[in-house]
């Protein structure tokens, strides 16, 4: 006869004997680390971005990814004061200074450029107006940044995957923590397409900035570090620019519901009171 | 519990409405004067917020469809117009997919409570057949629904299960065709997927009274799994005891809906499909959501293909035997100790499962998926069958009043 304690302790069992032969097998396999985890000012729960890092990130777009990654998000969005804060006229002077192709053929029916507007879609590379020029120049596309650091992502493995859905403890910037990675991780000078975080190691793109390569103009020293952590936030509003707000609307819900749940709680209880 | 109802309206304009559309006297007898056993725990509020999800799936979903474009070459930048310009867009986005994955957890819970009370026994066979309809249904509308944003895993979920099809011998290739709209996943699959994924819920909504009404023919079951014998001493009125607690639980999971949506709204969602579909480059782990992870895990578990789209629809299909799989007189798994045993293990090779879906199939995976794989099915064939025979139970309650007495006497007892 089997008794009642006996099948807790058995699923308890089972469910260590299946995680440790999982945590395993989910290692990183041997030489291709993960992306070590950053800093973030937009992480945790009250976590938001910094106006002045993301304007130093996206000068850093501008002024090197920009050759050959498309960004392909209206300019408008530069003015947004959860993310960079440019201002209006700052963001018209940017846009005139690109060319952009008119939507509708003009009245001799010819398609013309035109100097940019907010409400223009900052254009891809001209080098590059397509991906399949873009693949026959590099061996791969350069992807479009506009959502890059949502689709970065890497194994956790287990327990840690569980702990980064907790309160306290969530890990939602894998995207940034990739992109730092990536491009601090040029360790071979001979081989210029050898990157430690990489998989495989061979990533088409070959080292992209170095230190030194943008003049900040709020003094922040020019080095790599600074490089790569600013533009890894800016990439990071250009993907989720909702965040900071996402998170102030939370932080309301839950406070909400959580004396709403209370409250409904204690009501039930003194319903349930006439029942026994 | 079903028959007229006995309700007369106060008002005059109550009386008319009433004798012409007997819908108040309906609300009134299904859900207020509608008698519950008293010693329901809170497993038995899961209904209700199965019953909540479905709506906000429905409603968000339709705010959605005025903004998504179901084209190929639109779809997924309709889905980042959603993101960064409409109002709230984001907002309504994330409501939609993570309310479909707490939609399933909610499912997942509501089945489980099934299993381990015994509410599928007579006399309420046909409301757990109607529930693995709902549930087929449910699984059929997230994996269109999951294709709708065009992404990298979209395309390749999408490849993946059609090409299932073409597994049927004879006609399985012209079956395949025939749903993809074309020689491969695309443009017109898209299409047709979009308007499936709007029907099927209103379909799940059908089935969702149909399983409601079969229920309150039968009334609850509880977790004694002692059927109501006298109405004044076992149960309560829906109102105002069910509904509270109803509420409550639904209060509870909206707090766990609120944390995934407003702080950890990527956490279930791949990332590989924040890239747009390329029929030329597959993701490097094609994995489905991770409710449909143990079923993948079965998939490629088998080696033979059709064998494995065989097993794959038996893992569903055997979960509508199972009232004549378990004939145990018995019903809660309170009183049946081995059964429970039994029950638990069961839910580890689900989650043992689920991540073995996850995962990609080395050798030693393989030999581990196709073991949990046997023992999923040997639960419901094996296990099962022989325990309803052989099995000694606990001795039951008399009544459900006995067992709520009992349970209070013992509690005050220990507290003095």
């Amino acid at each position: 006869m089997i008794r009642v304690r006996f099948s807790a302790t058995a699923f308890a069992a089972m469910a260590l004997v299946l995680a440790s032969a999982f945590a395993a097998v989910a290692q990183d396999s041997a030489g291709q680390p993960n992306p070590p985890r950053q800093d973030w000012s937009f992480s945790g729960m009250f976590g938001i971005y910094n106006t002045a890092q993301l304007q130093r990130g996206f000068q850093v777009y501008k002024e090197v990814c920009s050759t050959c990654h498309a960004l392909s998000i209206p300019f408008r969005t530069l003015t947004d004061p959860d993310g960079p804060g440019f201002s209006e006229d700052q963001i018209r002077t940017l846009a005139a200074t690109y060319q952009v192709t008119n939507a509708e053929p003009n009245e001799k029916g010819e398609i013309f450029k035109r100097p940019g507007t907010p409400a223009d879609i900052i254009p891809r590379p001209e080098a590059y107006p397509n991906d399949q020029a873009a693949a026959a120049t590099l061996g791969k596309a350069p992807p479009d940044m506009a959502l890059l650091a949502k689709s970065l992502k890497f194994e956790r493995g287990f327990p840690w995957f569980v702990f980064d859905a907790l309160p306290g403890l969530e890990y939602q910037e894998m995207g940034a923590d990739y992109i730092h990675a990536i491009l601090n991780g040029y360790t071979k000078p001979d081989d210029l397409q050898w990157n430690l975080y990489y998989p495989g190691h061979k990533i088409a793109m070959p080292q992209p900035i170095t230190n030194g390569a943008v003049e900040y103009k709020d003094g922040t020293p020019s080095t790599l570090e600074n490089y790569s952590k600013d533009v890894a936030a800016f990439l990071s509003w250009a993907a989720e620019p909702n965040l900071p707000e996402r998170k102030r609307i939370g932080l309301r819900v839950l406070i909400f519901l959580l004396v709403f749940a209370v409250l409904l709680y204690l009501v039930k209880k003194r319903i349930w009171e006439s029942a026994h | 519990m079903s028959g007229p109802s006995t309700y007369v309206p106060k008002s005059a304009i109550g009386r008319w409405f009433e004798s012409r559309l007997p819908l108040f006297g309906l609300v009134h007898s299904s859900f207020i004067a509608y008698p519950v056993p008293r010693n329901l725990n809170y497993m038995w509020t899961f209904g209700a917020i199965l019953s909540f999800m479905l709506g906000a799936q429905i409603l968000t979903g339709i705010v959605l469809a005025m903004h998504y474009i179901p084209s190929s070459t639109q779809a997924f930048s309709s889905v980042d117009n959603i993101m960064r310009d409409v109002n709230y867009g984001w907002l309504i986005r994330y409501l939609h997919t993570n309310g479909a994955s707490l939609f399933f957890l909610a499912g997942y819970i509501h089945m489980f409570r099934g299993l381990y009370y015994g509410s599928f026994k007579p006399p309420r066979e046909l409301l757990w057949i109607i529930g693995v309809i709902i549930y087929f249904l449910m699984m059929a509308t997230a994996f269109m629904g999951y294709v709708l944003p065009w992404g990298s895993m979209s395309f390749a979920g999408a490849t993946v299960i059609t090409n299932l099809t073409s597994a049927i011998p004879f006609v399985g290739n012209t079956i395949a065709h025939w749903l993809w709209g074309g020689f491969a996943v695309g443009g017109p699959t898209l299409t047709r997927f979009y308007s499936l994924h709007y029907l099927l819920p209103f379909i799940i909504v059908g089935f969702v009274v149909l399983h409601i009404w079969a229920l309150h023919v039968a009334g609850q079951n509880n977790p004694d799994g002692i059927e109501v014998k006298d109405l004044q001493r076992d149960t309560v009125a829906f109102t105002p005891y069910a509904t509270i607690k109803d509420v409550v639980g639904l209060a509870v999971f909206l707090i766990l809906y609120a944390w995934l949506v407003f702080y950890i709204p990527n956490y279930l969602l791949d990332a590989d499909n924040s890239n747009p579909a390329n029929p030329l480059a597959t993701p490097a782990h094609v994995v489905p959501e991770w409710y449909l992870l143990p079923f993948y895990a079965m998939l490629r578990a088998i080696p033979s293909k059709l064998m494995g789209v065989i097993v794959l629809f038996a893992a569903i299909v055997v979960l509508a035997f199972v009232p004549w799989l378990d004939r145990s007189p018995v019903k809660s798994a309170k009183y049946r100790p081995a059964y429970r045993f039994f029950f638990w293990v069961f839910v580890a090779i689900g989650i043992g499962l689920g991540y073995l879906g996850s995962q990609e199939p080395t050798e030693g995976l393989a030999l581990i998926a196709r073991i949990l794989t046997f023992g999923y099915f040997a639960f419901f064939l094996i296990v099962m069958p022989i325990l309803s025979f052989t099995e000694k139970t606990k001795p039951i309650p008399t009544s459900i009043a006995d067992a709520v007495l009992t349970r209070t006497k013992t509690a005050v007892a220990a507290a003095e």
